[in-house]
C-alpha cells in the first residue's frame, strides 16, 4: 500500500512549486450523487421530450430512449469535464476537479479514458473498486485516473486572516519597546508566527482547558526568545500576551 | 523576517482577482483566444502570483492564503503550459481515415494475441460441444437461451415461420444489441487494467460461447445457416471485440512494462491516445453491427436466400481488412511514437 498524502507537489520548470489538495474518496462519492442524479432526471426529461417519436413508432421512440440514456450516462462525465475543465455539476458543488497529474491542461483522450474506465471502477456494486483503489493509492485515485494519468483536486475559495481582529483596538504595550520588537521579529521564524496567529484564530475551537494549556505553552517559549521588562508582562493573560506577539510580527507598521 | 500581512494582502489581492477572472474566463469559455495584451497581462499575473506564493510560504506560512494562491498558480500554469496538439481541432473524417486504421496496425501485435486468445476459446467450445453435447447448456449463458434447442429444429422453425417475429421490435432490438455490445466492449478494454487478466478471460469467454455454437450448428448439419446468421453482423461485431481485447491487452503491457525504462506514469500517457482511437472505431463497427443484427441478420431462407446474406457478410470481412490494412498508409508518419 503506498503511503497516502492530501497533496501532490508539482515542480515546474521555472522552478515554482505548488501543491494542490487531493480529493478523499468520501468527498469524491458525494460529488458522485449529485452527478448521478443529474443524469437520472437529464435522462428523464429527454425521455418525456422524445416521447413524441411515439406518435410515429413506438418501437423507435424505445429504441431512442435505450440509446439516449446509455449516451447520456457515458457522455455526461465526457462532455462536461471537457467543456468546463475538469468538473461536472457534482465536482463544481463540491469545489473539486479534475486535473492533470503533472499539473497540465487536460487532454481530451485523458477525460474520455477515465470516464470510461468507470466500468472497471464501478464493479461489483457502488464504485467498490474505484473506491478501494482511491484509499489504497497514494494520490486518492481510481483506476480510470491511475490510467489517464489524472487527479481530483479541491479548489480553495480565498481566505484573508483578519489581523485586525487580533488586538481589536486594544493597546500593545509590547510597542514601547521597539528594539525587542525588532527582536521578536528577527528571531521568530514564520512557522512558529502562523503557529500563534492560527491559534488565537481558533481560540473558540478549543477546550477552556486546553486552550488555557497551549497558550501557556506558546507564551513560555515566546518569553524565552525574547524577554520583555518584567513590568510589562507581570499579570498580563498569557492570552493578551500572545495578541501582542502575534500583532507585532503581522503588524508591522500598527499605529503606535 | 516575517512579512506585515496586512499590507501584502491590501497590495496584492487585486492581482490575485484579476487572475482569477481571467482563469474564471477560461474556463468558461476555454476556446476564445486571447489577444498579446491580455496574454501578455495574464503571463505577469501569473509570475506576479509566483513570486506571492513564494514570500507567502517564507515569509508568512499562512496555510489558508498559501492554498488560495497555490491554486490559482496551479491553474495559471495549466493554461500556460499547455500542449499544442490541443489547439488542433478535430476532424472526423481525418480521424476515421487515418488515425484509426494506423492506431490499430500500430498495435498489430496485441490484435494478433487478442485474436490468439479468442480462438483458443473457440477451440475449447468447440471441442467440449464436440465431444459432449449436452455441456452446451452450461456453456450458453441465460440471454442465450434460445440457441439450446437442437439447431435443425430452430432452422425448421425460422424457414417456415411466416410471420416477421421482430415486427414492431426491430429498432428496440437493434439498439438495444448496440448499447450492450458497446458495455462489453468496453469492460473488456477497460479490464486491461487487471495486467489483462480480466481482458484475456474476457476474450476466452467470447472464444468458448462461439466456439460451442459453431460446433453445435455444424455437428448438426447447418454450417450454411450459421455462416448466414453469424456473418452479415458477426463480421463486423466479432473484429470489433478483438480490437476491444487489443486495446485491453495495449493497456495491459502499458502497466507491465516489459523491456521499458520509462515511468509508468510516461508508459500509460504514451498509450491514452490510441486506446480511445480504439474505442471510438469499435462504438461505430457495433453501431453498425447492431442495425445489421436487427434488420438482417435476424431474417432467413426464403425471404432473404444465404448466399447473399454469406456474400453481403463476406463483402463486410474484406472491406474492413482493407480498411484496417491499407486505409492511412499515405498519411502515416514515418517514424514510429515510442
Amino acid at each position: 500500500m503506498s503511503e497516502q498524502t492530501n497533496t501532490l507537489i508539482i515542480r515546474t520548470p521555472e522552478g515554482i512549486s505548488f501543491s494542490l489538495l487531493l480529493a478523499g474518496p468520501v468527498l469524491r462519492c458525494q460529488a458522485w450523487f449529485i452527478d448521478a442524479l443529474v443524469v437520472l432526471i437529464i435522462a428523464n426529461v429527454l425521455q418525456k421530450l422524445l416521447g413524441v417519436f411515439g406518435l410515429i413508432s413506438v418501437d423507435v421512440a424505445q429504441a431512442v430512449i435505450t440509446l439516449i440514456y446509455f449516451v447520456v450516462s457515458i457522455g455526461y462525465g465526457i462532455l462536461l469535464e471537457w467543456l468546463w475543465r475538469g468538473q461536472t455539476i457534482g465536482k463544481r458543488l463540491f469545489r473539486l476537479r479534475v486535473v492533470d497529474e503533472h499539473g497540465l491542461r487536460l487532454q481530451f483522450s485523458q477525460i474520455a479514458m477515465r470516464n470510461l474506465l468507470r466500468f472497471v471502477d464501478s464493479m461489483p456494486l457502488f464504485y467498490l473498486v474505484g473506491g478501494i483503489s482511491c484509499v489504497l493509492t497514494r494520490h486518492a485515485q481510481r483506476l480510470g485516473d491511475i490510467a489517464a494519468s489524472t487527479i481530483v483536486i479541491r479548489t480553495p475559495v480565498m481566505y484573508a486572516p483578519d489581523i485586525a481582529q487580533i488586538m481589536a483596538g486594544r493597546f500593545n504595550s509590547f510597542r514601547n519597546y521597539p528594539h525587542l520588537e525588532a527582536r521578536l521579529r528577527q528571531r521568530i521564524s514564520a512557522p512558529e508566527a502562523n503557529l500563534a496567529l492560527q491559534a488565537l484564530l481558533r481560540r473558540d475551537q478549543f477546550d477552556d482547558d486546553a486552550r488555557i494549556q497551549l497558550f501557556g505553552e506558546m507564551v513560555a517559549h515566546f518569553s524565552k526568545t525574547v524577554q520583555f521588562p518584567p513590568e510589562v508582562v507581570e499579570g498580563m493573560a498569557d492570552e493578551q500576551y500572545l495578541r501582542n506577539v502575534v500583532d507585532i510580527l503581522f503588524n508591522t507598521k500598527a499605529a503606535r | 523576517m516575517i512579512i506585515d500581512l496586512q499590507r501584502f494582502l491590501a497590495a496584492e489581492r487585486e492581482y490575485w482577482t484579476q487572475l482569477e477572472q481571467i482563469l474564471n474566463r477560461l474556463d468558461n469559455n476555454p476556446d476564445r483566444a486571447m489577444t498579446v495584451e491580455e496574454i501578455k497581462q495574464f503571463h505577469y499575473l501569473y509570475q506576479r502570483a509566483s513570486a506571492d506564493l513564494a514570500k507567502i510560504r517564507t515569509f508568512c506560512s499562512e496555510p489558508d492564503l498559501q492554498r488560495y494562491v497555490e491554486s490559482l498558480v496551479a491553474r495559471a500554469y495549466g493554461e500556460i503550459h499547455v500542449s499544442r496538439d490541443q489547439t488542433r481541432g478535430f476532424r472526423p473524417m481525418y480521424w476515421f481515415f487515418n488515425t484509426l486504421p494506423q492506431t490499430f496496425r500500430r498495435h498489430f501485435a496485441a490484435f494478433c494475441l487478442s485474436t490468439l486468445i479468442t480462438f483458443a476459446g473457440v477451440g475449447l467450445g468447440a471441442a467440449t460441444v464436440w465431444i459432449d453435447p449436452s455441456s452446451k447448456e452450461m456453456i450458453f449463458p441465460a440471454q442465450f437461451s434460445h440457441l439450446s434447442q437442437r439447431p435443425s429444429e430452430r432452422v425448421r422453425k425460422e424457414e417456415s415461420a411466416t410471420t416477421d417475429r421482430l415486427q414492431g421490435q426491430k429498432a428496440q432490438f437493434s439498439s438495444f444489441l448496440m448499447q450492450n455490445n458497446i458495455r462489453v466492449s468496453i469492460l473488456t478494454l477497460s479490464l486491461g487494467m487487471t495486467f489483462g487478466v480480466g481482458t484475456i478471460l474476457e476474450l476466452f469467454y467470447n472464444g468458448v460461447i462461439l466456439g460451442a455454437v459453431s460446433a453445435d450448428y455444424v455437428s448438426d448439419g447447418q454450417t450454411m445457416f450459421l455462416l448466414a446468421w453469424l456473418l452479415p453482423h458477426g463480421a463486423i461485431e466479432i473484429p470489433a471485440i478483438l480490437l476491444a481485447g487489443q486495446g485491453g491487452l495495449v493497456l495491459a503491457g502499458a502497466l507491465i512494462g516489459r523491456r521499458s525504462r520509462d515511468p509508468l506514469r510516461v508508459r500509460l500517457r504514451a498509450v491514452i491516445p490510441d486506446l480511445v482511437t480504439l474505442i471510438g472505431g469499435i462504438v461505430i463497427m457495433l453501431v453498425w453491427a447492431g442495425i445489421i443484427e436487427a434488420f438482417l441478420s435476424q431474417y432467413h431462407a426464403p425471404v432473404l436466400p444465404y448466399e447473399a446474406k454469406i456474400a453481403f457478410g463476406s463483402v463486410e470481412l474484406v472491406l474492413l481488412f482493407l480498411f484496417l490494412s491499407r486505409a492511412g498508409t499515405k498519411s502515416q508518419p514515418a517514424v514510429k511514437p515510442s
